[in-house]
């Protein structure tokens, strides 16, 4: 197969500095040599290939736009964009491996951490030593987390929790769990460790999307834990909506490797498969849904680089951030699909990649926000008037 | 140990070359450049003596200024410091690339000097062995196994020969030309890449001699020949087995 080169048309690689060029470069190829050989089998059989977390800890890619003091890169936004663009090109579960350690779980003990806490955890997720997992998504409460039935209550030196968090990516694997659950009405953050009593994480099997990802339940039945396990900087619904900003910056990025990925593969397909005597990528209805694929692609990069830019900057809006999770995934989505049709019933083999990237971004399009919920924060800012309550 | 890595770089594997119109050089414009895939052994064993014995790596590199870009991933993946001979070409005859070569090394007090077996581009096979005689020190090219003993000042490197392995012994210093198989070069970790960016790259003025030898043309291969169909079915295949073994040898 011909090795994987990015789609660039309109040569933003110049826009980009020497040093995130060479970051985006060396992890393309760690994913071209120990992503994509194993990728399909794991997906097959339903396993999250954990032999890759101690590499991408070497690479330095979890939480690598934290600073170097904690043991992170300390590289900028766009560079971190970049990896998670490279590690979603081999699959939607690593990238959401690495999103979750970095912005769902370093990021909140970074950002409202204790000093010992950061001290004592970023290292550890950095070196890939403790896996972390963010709860905040309940049975009940989805796009409604305000909501959430997880209660904790003060008990001497120790808080107790109660309640029942779903659709926890690395939950089963997770060593800490960054819990949010309400404390007198108020929404704080907890680090519960595995084995803690009252503490359980079934793993949820079956699943049809991100089957190379543990997606699981986190079960909390009178689970005390120690009162200095709380973050002390979290107070309310905000702690836990900026780390999703972080994440959905992640995935806005993530959202243009699975496109790459399904358009290259769609591309080199239809200049190779003969029909009527001809490649059909002379015809003009495939022409079309690979010219559609090209721009829907190039608009996301423009997207994603100026959100990278921006928030390299400090004046990120988190509606910006919706903007570009809405439309990059959506498209994505869509790229992944006309590539399967483009493939015929090559596409549905595990031998192509397009449709297990399908797969997975009707996770990615539901997971961080869904699609509508973005389509409501950006209606928001832009109207002011909230249309979900 | 002080360890030094002379690098080289040369088109990307998947460039596409194209000779300019003078048909005496080639079109660098739209090239994307990097490590010379030999040298990148050399560097990866050059890190992994200093990491068991101790020292420095330091990347020796002839080439014009664009080539500090590259020599930047070398110290991406680990190599302390750096030279450029400033050169704004990279001479036709490897001889002239020795001699410059071997005025920074004799400098440097190297206990290990490290190559590539050959660069990609050229193809000359020639420097390493080239500035051993120029240094007097002993060489060993070919290297797929490298093992030393700073103690006692020697060496042990094992080499690829027709039908088999050889191994040889050498005192220090030496110079030694990497082969493939001799590691697994690293990735280039973001630590290393944002290290890199504070490394010193000292920069030399070239002494180069003139070019012995001269390029008088370059030319493409030639375009290869279309396919044939031997015959259709069963009833084809003695044919085609007779033509892979006979015309094609590849059985």
């Amino acid at each position: 197969m011909k090795k994987f080169e990015g789609a660039d048309y309109f040569n933003l690689d110049a826009e980009l500095s020497e040093d995130e060029k060479m970051i985006r470069d060396s992890v393309r190829s760690w994913v071209d040599e120990n992503v994509l050989p194993i990728i399909e089998e794991h997906y097959q059989r339903g396993e999250f290939p954990i032999q890759l977390v101690p590499q991408m800890a070497e690479l330095g890619l979890l939480g690598a736009n934290l600073p170097e003091k904690y043991g992170c890169a300390g590289i900028n936004n766009v560079a971190y964009g970049l990896i998670m663009q490279e590690l979603e090109r081999g699959d939607s579960g690593i990238r959401s491996f690495a999103s979750v350690q970095g912005a769902l779980v370093m990021y909140p003990i970074f950002a409202y951490g204790s000093e010992a806490q950061r001290q004592y955890w970023l290292p550890r997720l950095a070196r890939g030593e403790a896996i972390g997992c963010f709860g905040l998504t309940e049975p009940d409460y989805g796009s409604n987390p305000g909501g959430m039935q997880t209660r904790a209550v003060k008990d001497g030196n120790h808080y107790i929790l109660n309640g029942t968090k779903m659709w926890i990516t690395n939950g089963t694997i997770a060593d800490v769990a960054v819990v949010w659950a309400k404390l007198d009405g108020v929404v704080r953050g907890f680090l519960v460790e595995k084995g803690t009593p009252g503490f359980s994480a079934p793993e949820i099997k079956n699943k049809h999307s991100l089957r190379a990802s543990v997606t699981s339940e986190l079960v909390f039945e009178d689970c005390r834990i120690p009162a200095e396990n709380m973050l002390p900087e979290a107070h309310g619904l905000k702690a836990p909506l900026s780390c999703l900003t972080q994440a959905r910056y992640g995935i806005a990025w993530g959202a243009i490797g699975s496109a790459m990925a399904c358009y290259d593969e769609a591309l080199n397909y239809a200049k190779m498969r003969i029909q009527f005597d001809k490649p059909i990528a002379s015809f003009q209805l495939v022409q079309q849904k690979l010219v559609y694929m090209i721009t829907e692609i190039t608009k996301m990069q423009l997207m994603a680089l100026r959100l990278g830019r921006l928030k390299d900057q400090g004046q990120l809006k988190f509606t910006q951030v919706s903007m570009a999770k809405r439309n990059n995934v959506f498209h994505a989505l869509q790229i992944a699909r006309l590539a399967r049709d483009i493939l015929g019933g090559n596409g549905i083999i595990a031998e192509y990649q397009a449709m297990r990237h399908m797969c997975n971004l009707e996770s990615v399009i539901t997971y961080e926000g869904t699609h509508d919920i973005h389509t409501l924060i950006v209606g928001e800012d832009i109207t002011g008037i909230p249309a979900f309550n | 140990m002080n360890v030094a890595v002379c690098m080289k770089r040369t088109p990307d594997t998947t460039a596409k070359i194209q000779i300019a119109s003078d048909q005496t050089s080639l079109v660098e414009e739209g090239i994307n450049w990097i490590i010379n895939p030999y040298d990148e052994f050399a560097i990866e064993e050059g890190l992994r003596v200093v990491e068991k014995h101790g020292g420095e790596v330091t990347l020796i590199c002839l080439g014009p200024a664009e080539a500090e870009k590259t020599i930047r991933e070398g110290l991406a993946m680990g190599a302390h410091k750096a030279i450029r001979l400033d050169a704004a070409q990279v001479p036709a005859d490897p001889r002239v690339t020795a001699r410059a070569l071997a005025e920074v090394l004799k400098e440097g007090n190297y206990d290990l000097i490290l190559f590539g077996k050959q660069a990609i581009d050229d193809d000359h096979a020639q420097v390493a062995s080239l500035v051993a005689t120029e240094l007097n020190l002993p060489c060993v090219n070919v290297v797929v196994k490298l093992e030393l003993d700073p103690e006692n000042g020697r060496g042990t490197a094992e080499r690829e020969i027709e039908g088999g392995h050889e191994r040889v012994s050498f005192p220090l210093p030496a110079i030694i030309s990497a082969q493939r198989g001799l590691n697994e070069p690293r990735y280039r970790s973001l630590k290393g890449i944002m290290a890199a960016k504070k490394k010193p790259i000292e920069v030399k003025t070239a002494s180069l001699e003139d070019s012995q030898l001269a390029v008088l043309k370059y030319a493409y291969p030639p375009a290869k020949k279309p396919g044939r169909i031997v015959g259709e079915g069963k009833e084809a295949v003695p044919e085609l087995v007779r033509l892979l073994r006979e015309e094609a040898k590849v059985l």
